[in-house]
Order: structure tokens, then sequence, then C-alpha cells
């Protein structure tokens, strides 16, 4: 079979076209991604629904009533190869997710420490000195796929997944880190419980967390958890999201 | 004007839930569209009750709840499958639009055709809208009426119905205008994003022989049965988009049809997407039925939506000329407008042209 040519364009039902940078979990393709959903939301067209961007490939969705899918398929297929990779995105935009680590929520953290010969303060010194890249969203509303977790970290599943799991857990499995965004059964190894829903309804917006941020993890004790949660509780919780210079 | 209509839920059913069309442009951060299964019959019901065509409705799977009415007064059809409705224990025909009341009780019987009915009623179901829809996810407790199927003692109530719903009262569908739902039809399938991730032999598979649907099909996929597809290489993608009617084959070779609760993402091939217009008609058949698949070209994808949109089109059309039916013109007006009168209630016509009566 001939080698793939990126990016690619590809049909994936009457209302649905995928446009394909590569074939690897790689920061600069899902850049790329970005860029294209960016300029994708930002020209919309009659018609347009969504515009889903994962690791390595956006999918637009569409009404093929309103919309002209063979007019579509040619715009795309131009934009998808001018779109360079985030031009002018110079400034990151960091979501800070306080995490209280260990104890009855983080009851795994012994688990990491053993796997990876750590001391468990070092485990949630090493988690939390990293920011992590978001790839994309899924699985569940709000859960972000994160990558550049520090690899010392890297521990396998639990070999019998617990039946449930309570919303905003913050665990590792294998080379990744994630936090459970709503309550959901999981094998995760789980280290410690951010009190900030990733994910709630009835907050505007229910879900702040966009691909192409970056998630910084923050070491809190039992007083500032609690403040946090009832803060969120009452909805009065403004998540801290920094804009920084890319390096 | 009567208030708008509420319901007491006497007896909930085997799975009934509030759907809108789906909760679209949040899926890049992990939301689920959600929405009707089969949605040209739950648009045409809403249509005939005289909704805007996407308004909330009640979607009835299989054995159907007991609805009390407590108060008000509407017009309800029920569209999709036959579940045995009935008004006060009288049964009712579906896809045709009768008047109900406080103190009157809806029920369903026997299932005689398909899985999934739409209950719809002039003014829609009023629930929260949650990130711009009122479809219920259960999975993440999002829309509807709790985030959850309707239970004993739950109250729902409808929203303000749109100005001439009475006069909607006796409306049918006709037959032509319905979709077709021949449950021994082919799946229409477009080629998925992964086509190239199969043999020949899976192909051949896939598009060959039949497959059963399994015990596993539920809102969010149907899981078939039958010979194994085969894959030139491995199974997993890096996870990406699943559209509606993805048909996802793992590891295993059997494929799942992804349907409107699916998730947003998933690491598995996908084999081809299932025409929009056959992921309706597959939501009506149920579990040990068989089904095959055969492959179209995009052209026919799209006519086929397009004829559904027609179909809808031409409902409105005969909506219009049933309501307008005994309208006396009271007072002509300039500017384009001109009031009559319904049933002893005036209304405002505007037009935008005039054209010479030949």
């Amino acid at each position: 079979m001939p080698d793939k040519v990126y990016p690619r364009l590809l049909g994936a039902g009457d209302g649905c076209l995928v446009v394909e940078y590569g074939e690897a979990i790689d920061m600069d393709v899902n850049r790329r991604v970005a860029a294209l959903a960016a300029s994708v939301r930002e020209m919309g067209f009659p018609g347009f629904l969504d515009a889903v961007p994962t690791y390595r490939s956006l999918a637009v969705y569409f009404d093929p009533v309103v919309a002209d899918v063979k007019a579509l398929q040619r715009r795309l297929g131009g934009m998808m190869v001018s779109t360079g990779a985030g031009a002018g995105s110079s400034v990151r935009r960091v979501v800070v997710v306080p995490v209280l680590y260990g104890g009855d929520d983080g009851t795994d953290l012994e688990n990491v420490a053993a796997h990876t010969g750590l001391a468990a303060d070092e485990v949630v010194r090493r988690h939390s000195a990293n920011d992590c890249y978001c790839y994309m969203l899924g699985f569940t509303p709000g859960f972000a796929y994160l990558g550049g977790m520090d690899p010392s970290l890297e521990t396998p599943r639990l070999k019998n997944p617990r039946e449930l799991i309570p919303a905003g857990s913050v665990g590792i499995a294998g080379k990744q880190t994630g936090i459970y965004s709503i309550a959901s059964p999981g094998g995760w190894q789980l280290i410690g419980r951010t009190p900030m829903m990733m994910f709630d309804q009835d907050r505007d917006p229910a879900i702040f967390l966009e691909a192409g941020m970056w998630v910084r993890f923050r070491p809190v004790d039992r007083a500032e958890f609690d403040a946090v949660e009832s803060a969120t509780a009452g909805r009065t919780y403004r998540p801290e999201i920094l804009e920084e210079e890319s390096a | 004007m009567s208030g708008s209509l509420a319901l007491s839920v006497q007896m909930p059913g085997m799975l009934t839930t509030v759907q809108d069309s789906g909760r679209w442009s949040h899926q890049g951060q992990g939301m689920p569209v959600a929405g009707a299964m089969d949605m040209q019959s739950f648009r045409l019901g809403n249509i005939l009750v005289g909704n805007e065509e996407n308004a909330a409705a009640l979607e009835v799977t299989l054995l159907g709840p007991t609805l009390e009415v407590t108060e008000g007064e509407a017009v309800a059809a029920v569209t999709g499958a036959e579940l045995g409705f009935k008004v006060n224990g009288a049964p009712v025909p579906n896809w045709t639009a009768v008047t109900v009341r406080a103190g009157d009780v809806l029920g369903f019987g026997s299932p005689s055709f398909g899985c999934r009915a739409y209950l719809c009623i002039s003014g829609g179901v009023d629930v929260p809208l949650v990130m711009g829809s009122r479809s219920t996810y259960t999975r993440a407790k999002v829309g509807g009426y709790e985030g959850r199927a309707l239970k004993k003692g739950d109250t729902l109530r409808c929203g303000e119905a749109a100005p001439l719903w009475r006069r909607c009262e006796g409306l049918v569908c006709p037959a032509e205008l319905r979709p077709s739902r021949d449950p021994s039809a082919p799946l229409r399938v477009l080629p998925g994003p992964q086509e190239d991730c199969f043999t020949d032999k899976g192909l051949a598979s896939f598009y060959g022989t039949e497959y059963a649907i399994s015990n596993s099909a539920d809102r969010m996929g149907y899981r078939m049965d039958g010979e194994p597809i085969e894959h030139s290489g491995p199974a997993d993608i890096i996870s990406d988009a699943i559209p509606l009617g993805a048909v996802q084959v793992p590891g295993h070779g059997q494929p799942i049809v992804m349907l409107a609760d699916r998730q947003t993402t998933g690491g598995y091939t996908k084999i081809g997407v299932v025409c929009s217009v056959d992921t309706s008609a597959l939501a009506q058949r149920l579990p040990g039925a068989v089904v095959s698949f055969t492959r179209v070209a995009l052209e026919e994808a799209v006519e086929l939506v397009r004829g559904e949109a027609r179909a809808r089109d031409g409902l409105r059309a005969m909506r219009a000329a049933w309501r307008s039916s005994g309208a006396r013109p009271v007072q002509a007006r300039p500017s384009g407008s001109a009031i009559i009168r319904v049933d002893g209630v005036e209304h405002a016509v505007c037009w935008e042209e005039i054209e010479e009566v030949k």
C-alpha cells in the first residue's frame, strides 16, 4: 500500500469531513489541527454544526441539506494545506488545577511511589512540576487527553478497575495523566483530587478546558481544597487561567 | 387561551427520555450529541402538532409510559414505532394529531412494529436548556428531565404552543411522507475514514454477509454479530472523532454502529459510516434482527437526506393548508399584511410579494 500523504481529506458519512495531518501524537501535528479548527469556526458556513479537533485530525460536521458537500470538500482541501502550525499563537493559555494529593481521594499515591521507587512527596513534586498539554477532549464531557507528564511517573493501570471514581479524581495510567470529569468507572491510579469541576452543566461555560490549552497541577492543602470546593458548589469559583508567552 | 399542558408520570415505561435534535457544537469538549434516535419521525411529529421541527419530545422505547394530563390542553401525535398508543384506553393511530386535555390518560399497549416512538406535544416538553439542547444524555446525567429517564411521579410541563396549534387537530402525515422502515432493507453505508485498514476479505465480509443485532444495542450503539471483519493491520488507531453511524470494528472483528449517545471520540478503526437516514431505520430494529450493509456513493447519501427534508416541507405545506381552511379575511392592511379570522380569533398574515392571478 502506498504511503499516506498528509494532510489528507477523508469522508466520514453524509454530514462529516475529516482532515488528517499525520499518524502520530505530536504537538506540531496537533497545533495544525487546532489552527484549522480555529479557521473553520471563524469562517463558518451555512449548515455548519461542529468542528472537533483530536490528536491528529479535525472532524467538521455539517447539515448536508444546507451545506454543499462538494464545495465544502474543495474549500477544506485548500484550507488544510494553507493552514500553518498555529501561526501567531505565541501565547499559551494555562489552566491552574488545584489538587489535594494523597489521602482518601488519592489512595494510589503509595502505589505510584512504590512502582517508581520515588518518595510520595517526590511523586507530587514531579507531577505538579510539568505543565501538561491538552491535545483533545473526549471519553466523557470535559475529559482532557493530556501529554507531557514526567516520564519517571509512568505506572500501569490498576489490575481491577474501580466501579465508581468521584469526579475530579486525578490519576495516572501508563504514560498518561488525567482528571476524571464526571463520576465513572475506571482503572487509573488515583493520586489526588481537584475540587474544581471540569464539567458542570449548570455553569457557563460548562467546560472551560479546550484542546490546545495547558494544565498546571498545583498542590493545595485541605483548607484550600475545602474553600475551592465550596466556591465551586456555590458556582462562584472562577478557574485561574494564565496567559503566558511560550518559551 | 388555555394553559399549557402538564403531565404526571403514572408509569415510566421501559426507557422514556426527553430528546430534541441534539446537543451540537460541544463535541470538541467531549460532550456527546445525543438527541432523537429516529430523527425523521421525531421531526415529522413536531410538524404535526404545530411545533418547530426540533422541539423537545418524549422518546418512548418499546414499552411505553402511562401519563396523566393534569393541566391544560394541547395537540399530541405519536410517530415512529407502533407501540399501541391510546388515549383513555382507546387506540389512537400513529402519525395523527389529536387533542388531549386535563383528565386524559395517555398510554401505550403492546409494541407491534419498531422500537422507538416519539410523543410530540404542541409547545414541546419544557425542560431547561443545557448547552443549547434539551436532549437527555443519561451517562453524564445531562439535560432532559434531571438528566435521566422518566420515573413514576415525575411532573412534566410543556411550553406555550405556537399560534393555531388547535387547528392541527386531525392532521395526518400521509404514508408517502413517512420514512420507509422496511425491516429487511440493507443499511446504506459510505466508506469510512479507515477503510484502508481492512483487507479485501474483511470488506467482503462486511458488505457481503449478514449480521445479527446483538443484545448490546442501546442509544450509544448497536453491536452486531456475524463473520469477523479482517483488518490489514492493527485494529486500534489514535483516537479521533466518531460521527453518527460510524461502523467501528475493534480487534474482535464484530462491527458496532455508533448512534445518538456515542462518545465524541474513540480509538477503533471505522470501516464505514451508515447514512444518517438509515441510522434512524436501524434505531427501529431490535436485537436478533438480521441486517446487511450496502455501499453507496456520497451523492446518493446526500439525496436521501434531502428527500427527508422535502418530506418535512411537504408536511408543513399540508399543515398550512389544513390550518387555513375556513379562515376568513377581515381587514386588508397596507404594507403587505392582512387580518384574518380563524375560529373566532384574529391573526395577522404577512407576505413579501404578490403575483397576478392568471
